[in-house]
């Protein structure tokens, strides 16, 4: 059954110099319960996929449909755990989540459910012990937790993670990890999650969705990770599939898809149609600031 | 020779270092007063002395440009003359208490009539009325100025439309504005009892036209630089326009919507002096210009008790606006100077 569909989404940007095609035919289907991470070099259009199906972008073609209904704009059953934890700085952890909570239940529950419901998610991703500590007196990974906790309370049919441990040093990410895939296995949330960290993927997904390099990225591969949860991190470390599966990823992140780096100069017109090549690589420039476009692996798209 | 001198110097730097913890904390705070205090103080008699140099070699018309001795007898004597009429003021109303009362006594039915005092505004008076004035202007002009600011930051469009104007009366000087309003408020603010004198109103809406711009600029800058990733959250949780205006744009906005209110209370205080002097308002200004045309030998002095009075005053305002943000502020970490 599907829950979350994207149908041919393709995505412009405006530019000075016109429209800027960041995402090309990507098409995914999302089941309830799954854990999904979307992989890729940096200015692929990671986090467009996200915000496209956060709703805070719209597709130029194609479109994305949850439990049957199009998503045009943003809203709490679509909830988004933010790179940088996005708290509000004047609030308490308490009141960040409050705020989210008074906002979608505010019809449905009473003020001491509502309460309850704040601590329960705090509670959650252990947070119990600093309620009223404002995010500038907590650490990052006490900060991402509290995120976490805000998106949760949202009561969210997809909870959607930018990077959401990016800028976590890797002892509080792990522990991090840890925590999600013990609340994933309580509520059996559907994640959409993107990351860089091609450990985190194969430990927390289901399935790991491997995407090219822009402009006009799209899925590359689909690879199903199929270990057994709960999944031990220490136990995985020495697995032949868990091995195999990041062998999988990095050699489509290296080989498959390998990086065009300074040495391949962005103004060096590439062997295709040189003009629309050129173009598109300095526009790439514009919403990415990096320097992705040329190279062979963009080919599939731009063809 | 050389090296072995080279070589023991960071030793030497390296003990001072690892006394400097050990030295008593009073020791260490005594200084930071001493700094805080004696620096300034040092600075205040060398003004006074350059001052007093400076104005005995001064002539004018009116005589010496006075020192500093001469303002503060004039301080005292304009203290003195405010409590001459106070005291007459209190003798005034008793003598009126005690005519209504045989009044009364004779005839129960009699009406009788309370009549204010009507003497001369002293130097006190003026400053009260100068607060006041400036005070209400500001917070007129607040009260238009930061929603008006919190909704050009919110809206491009309209700050698009508006930015042009807020351009081209943002530099206007508040005496060209002075006659058009002070004629406006004679058409539009007739009324037999009035709440307020006409020239008060004159000069609070001077005050408010001049002092709007730098808060509503300010106020609409911090609102739109409100980062994205706020924004997101606001549009994820859906949140209605009112709960984002209170839960992210004004907080976020704070630091610099007082940045403005400062600079707007500070040009307030400077357009009110000037204006009450233009339009013989009564106020400060008013009493600058009165002791200039009075031209006694005591005026400079006078005018110099203004000068400074006006200086503290406004120094303190801003003193108080900083308090005021200190209070308001959620970041209670923020330098805030």
């Amino acid at each position: 059954m599907t829950h979350l569909e994207l149908t041919g989404v393709a995505i412009d940007f405006p530019t000075p110099r016109g429209p800027f095609r960041a995402l090309d035919g990507v098409n995914l289907k999302i089941s309830q319960g799954e854990f999904v991470s979307l992989i890729g070099h940096s200015g692929c259009g990671k986090s467009t996929v996200l915000n496209l199906v956060a709703g805070l972008y719209e597709a130029t073609e194609g479109g994305v449909v949850l439990d049957g209904k199009e998503v045009r704009e943003p809203g709490p059953e679509r909830a988004v755990v933010f790179q940088n934890h996005s708290l509000l700085p004047w609030l308490s952890a308490y009141e960040n989540v409050e705020l989210a909570v008074r906002q979608v239940f505010r019809h449905s529950k009473s003020k001491a459910e509502m309460k309850d419901w704040i601590e329960h998610n705090l509670e959650l991703v252990h947070m119990s012990h600093a309620l009223h500590k404002r995010p500038d007196e907590i650490s990052g990974g006490m900060k991402q937790r509290v995120g976490i906790a805000r998106a949760l309370a949202m009561q969210p049919k997809v909870l959607l993670m930018d990077e959401p441990f990016g800028a976590l040093d890797a002892l509080t990410r792990a522990h991090l990890q840890d925590s999600l895939m013990e609340i994933q296995a309580r509520l059996n949330n559907t994640v959409i999650m993107i990351t860089h960290d091609v450990d985190e993927a194969v430990l927390l997904s289901d399935r790991i969705v491997m995407m090219t390099n822009g402009p006009a990225a799209t899925v590359g591969e689909i690879l199903t990770i199929d270990l057994e949860r709960p999944r031990n991190r220490i136990a995985l470390a020495d697995d032949v599939r868990y091995n195999h599966y990041r062998h999988e990823v990095l050699s489509f992140l290296y080989e498959k898809q390998h990086k065009p780096d300074d040495n391949d100069s962005q103004d060096t017109p590439s062997k295709k149609s040189t003009t629309t090549k050129t173009e598109s690589s300095g526009l790439a420039q514009d919403v990415h600031s990096s320097n992705s476009s040329t190279g062979e692996s963009t080919a599939p798209a731009a063809a | 020779m050389n090296t072995q001198s080279t070589r023991s110097t960071p030793a030497l730097l390296n003990i001072g270092r690892l006394q400097l913890p050990l030295r008593t904390p009073s020791a260490d705070s005594m200084t930071r007063i001493a700094r805080a205090l004696l620096l300034p103080l040092i600075g205040l008699l060398v003004f006074l002395f350059a001052w007093h140099i400076a104005a005995r070699n001064i002539d004018t018309s009116l005589g010496k440009f006075p020192g500093p001795a001469q303002v503060y007898e004039q301080t005292q004597g304009l203290i003195a003359d405010h409590n001459r009429e106070r005291g007459r003021e209190a003798a005034f109303m008793e003598r009126q208490e005690k005519r209504n009362a045989a009044i009364l006594a004779k005839n129960p039915d009699a009406e009788v009539r309370i009549r204010d005092y009507t003497g001369k505004p002293t130097f006190v008076d003026q400053i009260g009325t100068s607060l006041f004035t400036v005070l209400a202007g500001f917070a007129f002009a607040s009260l238009i100025a930061i929603p008006l600011g919190i909704l050009i930051g919110l809206n491009g469009t309209l700050y698009a439309a508006l930015n042009p104007l807020i351009q081209l009366f943002k530099p206007v000087s508040p005496l060209a504005w002075l006659p058009l309003v002070t004629m406006v408020v004679s058409a539009l603010y007739v009324s037999d009892d009035p709440m307020f004198a006409k020239s008060f109103i004159t000069s609070l809406i001077t005050v408010s036209l001049c002092s709007l711009w730098p808060t509503l600029i300010n106020t609409a800058v911090g609102v739109s630089s409100i980062s994205q990733d706020l924004k997101n959250v606001s549009k994820v949780l859906r949140l209605p326009f009112m709960t984002h205006v209170i839960k992210i744009a004004i907080p976020a906005s704070i630091p610099a919507m007082f940045t403005g209110l400062r600079l707007s209370l500070g040009i307030a205080w400077m357009v009110l002096i000037a204006a009450e002097m233009l339009a013989q308002n009564p106020g400060l200004g008013k009493f600058v210009w009165d002791e200039f045309q009075n031209g006694s030998s005591d005026s400079l002095g006078r005018i110099m008790v203004a000068v400074l009075v006006i200086g503290v005053i406004g120094f303190m305002l801003d003193r108080a606006m900083l308090l005021l943000q200190s209070y308001m502020s959620w970041d209670k970490n923020a330098v805030v100077r």
